[in-house]
């Protein structure tokens, strides 16, 4: 298992022998070990993951308790990461700092966040229908659905029905991106493409799922 | 935070790279490659604009070739360019100067 907390930072490019690469800049880390839940107890091997100090006062007092507890300093996010391999779970304690140097250049990874909002959108922009078309006597018929199913039988519209709606604002995993370049200084992970989420916004870094 | 950007950028970015301006007169020497060969093209003309920041700044020159107009962006840090000469200052009362299109061919 490999994976870490990190943000969004924003896409710039960088330049790899002439080729321009488009990145992603993410502040991986470091992430701190808060809580181990463990097989015999929780059912399942996961590290609980906090990411990012944060002020003490600006947290209540029983998340406030339940870092005391855990004797780690208090962060704004706190993530579940599953552990399969037993002998890995074990090598990890209460308050281990994770950072982004458990990454290198090369590395192939899944990056999970929550994507961008899109308010009530349309069925092209949705489900990418085609419309109709925008010239040729069209009438007002550009950007509709067409029909939605037959008549009296079913006289029903099927469930699952791909209509308008929300979009967006849902988690989403990008897999396989490359990690360009890696600053375990600044702990910084340079991600090929794009990975989901708004500037800002929490993202979590795994290693390829196979 | 975008600091951190900075950062990341700063490493690409040439510092050979003259001070110029649109309405300038440049000479860009851009390498360019055939399959395991190497020459240096020079493209000369005038600068019509420079685009973007960072590492992401591009510029176009516009020169006419045989009668024809032609443009050409290059990106500002490319490691492609070998150089660029300033020739001549020019005097342009904008950034944009798409109105050259329109000029009869001088």
């Amino acid at each position: 298992m490999k994976a870490i907390l990190g943000k969004k930072l924003g896409m710039t490019q960088i330049i790899d022998e002439e080729q321009v690469i488009p990145v992603t800049v993410l502040k991986a880390g470091p992430c701190v070990v808060v809580r181990k839940k463990e097989k015999d107890k929780d059912g399942y091997n996961a590290l609980q993951l906090g990411f990012e100090q944060i002020q003490e006062k600006k947290l209540s007092k029983p998340v406030l308790g339940y870092f005391k507890k855990q004797a780690v300093k208090p962060t704004r996010f706190l993530r579940e990461i599953r552990v399969e391999d037993d002998e890995v779970f074990a090598s990890y304690k209460i308050g281990d700092e994770i950072k982004a140097g458990i990454f290198k250049k090369g590395d192939v990874v899944d990056v999970t966040g929550v994507s961008k909002g899109k308010g009530f959108a349309g069925v092209m922009k949705r489900y990418g229908f085609k419309g109709g078309p925008a010239s040729h006597g069209s009438g007002q018929w550009h950007r509709r659905p067409g029909s939605i199913g037959a008549s009296s039988d079913p006289s029903r519209v099927f469930k699952g029905k791909k209509m308008p709606g929300r979009m967006g604002g849902e988690k989403v995993t990008v897999r396989n991106l490359e990690v360009v370049d890696i600053d375990e200084k600044e702990n910084l992970l340079l991600i090929k493409g794009c990975c989901p989420g708004k500037n800002g916004d929490l993202v979590i870094v795994r290693e390829r799922k196979r | 935070m975008r600091s951190e950007i900075k950062k990341v950028e700063e490493k690409f970015l040439r510092k050979d790279i003259p001070d110029f301006s649109p309405g300038d007169t440049v000479a860009v020497h851009f390498i360019i490659r055939e399959g395991e060969r190497e020459r240096v093209q020079i493209f000369q003309g005038i600068v019509m604009r420079r685009k973007g920041g960072g590492v992401r700044e591009t510029f176009t020159v516009r020169k006419i070739s045989f009668g024809i107009g032609v443009e050409r962006t290059f990106p500002l840090h490319s490691p492609l360019i070998k150089k660029i000469e300033v020739l001549k200052k020019g005097k342009a009362r904008r950034a944009n100067l798409t109105y050259l299109r329109e000029k009869a061919n001088r």
